[in-house]
C-alpha cells in the first residue's frame, strides 16, 4: 500500500494528497505494513516451526524419545524403521504408495488436460459434469471409501491398491486436476490455436505442437497436484486398498501403535520424498519459464 | 468451429465422466442404498427394505452430540484460517512491493500443502506435549510451575491441528482474488479520502468475497469429512461424526454406517449450497 494516510487537518488536506497522488511510495512504510508483517513471519514459523522439529527429533540415538531435549545423534530411528516387524512393512508401504502416485500422477493430468480443453466453452450438461466434479471434491473421503468398498462387495471383486484405490484417489485428485487447469487455460490466448487451423494444422497437430507446449509449465503444475495429493491420500485409500497397505495408512497406524522416534524417522522420510517431487516441479516450471525467456527471437 | 468444438466436447470430457460416474456418483447410490437396508451383524448385508437405520441416527442422543462437536470445530477451524488467511493474503498482495517477491513468499506458505498431513499433524506433539517445547520454556521463563494440560489431545491442539493443515485453502483463492484487485480503485479510494480501514471494509472485503467463499467451501467439508485429526489430536477426548462412522465400518455394521453417511453428506452438501448461494463459483474459477 502507499505511504501512511496522515490524519488530515483542515487545510492540510489537499496537500495530503497531493503528495499522495505524486509519490505514493516514496516515503516509509506504514505501521500496519509492520503488523501484517509479524502475523506473516509468526504464521510462517508455525507452519515450518514443528516439522523442523520432528525432522531434528528422528535424528536422536537409541535412548531418544518423543520430545525434546534430544538425545544424543544418530541414524538409529531411520535403521529401526526398516527394519523392525512392529513398525510393519514400510519398505513396500513405500514402493506401493510411490507407484500408485505415479499411475494416478499420469491418468490426472491426461484426463486434467482433455477436461480442460473441453470446458474452454459451453457445451450441452458443462454445468452437470462440473457440479459432479465439485461434489467429488467435496464429498467426505470416507464416505466415498466406504461407497467403493460396498461396491466391490456388491460384485464381488476384491479391492487392491492399483485397482479400485487407483479410482477412487482419481475422484480427489482428477477435481483438483481440472480446476488447476481452468486456471492455466484461462491464461491461453486461442488465437494461437485459430492460426495453426488457418496454417493447415490438424486437430491433434494443433494441440501436440501449439497447445501443449505453450500450456506445459501449466501441465507440469496439474502433475504436482496429481503426484502430491495421491502420495498422501488417506480416507479415500482406507476402504479401497485391498490388503496391503499404502504409505499413510501405513503412518496411520504407526500413530496409533508406535510411540518412538521411528514414527519420526518415517515424517522425514516422507517429507524428503515429497519435497524432492516439490523442487523438481517448480525447478522446471521455473526452466521452461526461463528458456522460454531467451528465445523471444529478436525483431 | 463450433459445432466441431461442441461434438468434441463430449469426447474431450469422457475420460473424466468415466472415472466420476463409477468412482464417485455409483459409490454415493451404493451408499444411499445401503442406508435402507439391515446388517446380518456379520459384515454381510439383507436387501429388505428398513428406516430402521435412520430412526436409530434420528432419536439417539448421540447424533446431537457428535454434529454439535464436529460443527464446533468446523466453526473454530473455519474462523481462524479465515481471519489469518486474510491477513497473510493481504500482506502479500498490498505490502509486498516487488511481484516476484510476492509469489517467492506465496510458494513458502504452499509447500507444506503438498506434504503429508499426518506429518504435519504428529509434529505438533513434540511442541504441545506435557513435556513439550512450549511447556518447558514457561517454565523455564517461570511464567508457569505446572505443565499446561490442555495444550496436548485436547480441543485446542485439534483446533491448532486443523488450522496448520487448513488455512493454506483460505489463502491461495483469497489470494487469487485479492490479486485482480485494481489497484487504482485503492489509490482513488486514498485521493478520496479513505482510511486504511475504509479500504478493507468498501473495497478489498467486498471483492475478495469469492474467494473467501471458494475457501470456506473446502475448509467447512474437509472438517466436516474428517475424523483422524480429531481421533489422534483429542486423544481420545472428542468424538467426531465420521470417527463413529469409521466405528461402524470397524465392527462391520455397514447399513448403519451407510445411514450417518448419507446424513453427513447431505449436512454437508446443505453447507455448501449455502456458502455457494453467496458467489458464483464457477465464474470465479474458469475466469
Amino acid at each position: 500500500m502507499t505511504s501512511g494516510d496522515h490524519p488530515a487537518r483542515p487545510g492540510e488536506v489537499s496537500k495530503a494528497m497531493v503528495s499522495h497522488a505524486i509519490a505514493p511510495r516514496s516515503s516509509g512504510r506504514p505501521w500496519t505494513f509492520y503488523v501484517l508483517l509479524t502475523v506473516f513471519v509468526l504464521y510462517v514459523l508455525a507452519l515450518y516451526g514443528p516439522m523442523i522439529c520432528i525432522y531434528i527429533l528422528s535424528f536422536q540415538d537409541v535412548r531418544g524419545g518423543l520430545v525434546f531435549p534430544m538425545k544424543g545423534l544418530s541414524l538409529h530411528w531411520f535403521v529401526d524403521l526398516f527394519t523392525q516387524v512392529r513398525t510393519g512393512d514400510v519398505k513396500g508401504a513405500f514402493e506401493r504408495s510411490v507407484k500408485l502416485a505415479v499411475i494416478v500422477t499420469v491418468i490426472t493430468v491426461v484426463v486434467s488436460f482433455l477436461a480442460g480443453l473441453a470446458f474452454r466453452r459451453r457445451f450441452r450438461g458443462d454445468g452437470v459434469v462440473f457440479y459432479l466434479m465439485i461434489g467429488s471434491l467435496v464429498a467426505p473421503g470416507l464416505v466415498l471409501s466406504l461407497g467403493v468398498g460396498l461396491l466391490l462387495h456388491f460384485i464381488g471383486v476384491e479391492g487392491s491398491w492399483y485397482t479400485s484405490a487407483v479410482g477412487a484417489q482419481l475422484s480427489w485428485t482428477l477435481p483438483f486436476g481440472v480446476l488447476v487447469m481452468f486456471a492455466v487455460m484461462s491464461r491461453f490466448d486461442r488465437a494461437w490455436e485459430e492460426a495453426a487451423y488457418d496454417l493447415g494444422a490438424t486437430r491433434w497437430q494443433a494441440i501436440r505442437l501449439v497447445v501443449v507446449p505453450i500450456l506445459a509449465p501449466g501441465i507440469v503444475a496439474v502433475a504436482l497436484f496429481g503426484f502430491t495429493l495421491s502420495y498422501d491420500e488417506f480416507a479415500r485409500t482406507l476402504q479401497t486398498a485391498g490388503s496391503l497397505n499404502t504409505l499413510p495408512l501405513e503412518i496411520w497406524t504407526m500413530t496409533l501403535n508406535v510411540t518412538s522416534p521411528s514414527l519420526y524417522a518415517l515424517g522425514t522420510v516422507t517429507t524428503i520424498i515429497s519435497f524432492i517431487i516439490i523442487a523438481v516441479c517448480l525447478g522446471s516450471i521455473a526452466l521452461i519459464q526461463k528458456r522460454r525467456a531467451s528465445n523471444v527471437p529478436a525483431y | 468451429m463450433a459445432a466441431r468444438d461442441g461434438a468434441f466436447g463430449w469426447l474431450y470430457i469422457s475420460p473424466l465422466m468415466l472415472v466420476l460416474v463409477p468412482f464417485f456418483v455409483a459409490p454415493i447410490l451404493v451408499v444411499l442404498a445401503a442406508s435402507f437396508f439391515q446388517s446380518d451383524g456379520f459384515g454381510g448385508i439383507i436387501t429388505t427394505p428398513t428406516l430402521q437405520n435412520y430412526f436409530e441416527i434420528f432419536t439417539s442422543g448421540l447424533t446431537f452430540n457428535l454434529y454439535l462437536e464436529t460443527v464446533k470445530f468446523t466453526v473454530l477451524t473455519w474462523l481462524f484460517s479465515l481471519i489469518i488467511g486474510f491477513w497473510v493474503a493481504y500482506f502479500l498482495v498490498f505490502h509486498v512491493r516487488s511481484p516476484l517477491l510476492a509469489i517467492g513468499l506465496f510458494l513458502l506458505c504452499t509447500v507444506p500443502f503438498w506434504t503429508s498431513n499426518i506429518i504435519r499433524m504428529i509434529s505438533w506433539i513434540p511442541l504441545l506435549g506435557k513435556e513439550g517445547l512450549i511447556n518447558m520454556a514457561l517454565q523455564r521463563l517461570g511464567v508457569i510451575h505446572q505443565p499446561l494440560e490442555f495444550l496436548l489431545f485436547s480441543g485446542f491442539s485439534v483446533v491448532v491441528a486443523y488450522v496448520h493443515q487448513l488455512t493454506i485453502f483460505m489463502i491461495v483463492p483469497i489470494f487469487n482474488a485479492m490479486a485482480r484487485i485494481d489497484k487504482r480503485a485503492v489509490e482513488a479510494a486514498l485521493d478520496a479520502g479513505a482510511s486504511r480501514f475504509d479500504i478493507v471494509r468498501l473495497i478489498v472485503l467486498p471483492l475478495s468475497k469469492n474467494g473467501i467463499a471458494l475457501g470456506s467451501i473446502f475448509v467447512v467439508s474437509i472438517v466436516m469429512g474428517d475424523f483422524f485429526v480429531i481421533k489422534v489430536m483429542s486423544g481420545g477426548g472428542s468424538a467426531s461424526v465420521v470417527g463413529a462412522l469409521y466405528e461402524d465400518v470397524g465392527v462391520l455394521q455397514y447399513p448403519s454406517a451407510a445411514a450417518s453417511a448419507v446424513v453427513l453428506t447431505i449436512v454437508v452438501t446443505l453447507l455448501v449450497t449455502a456458502i455457494l448461494r453467496t458467489v458464483d463459483v464457477r465464474k470465479e474459477i474458469a475466469r
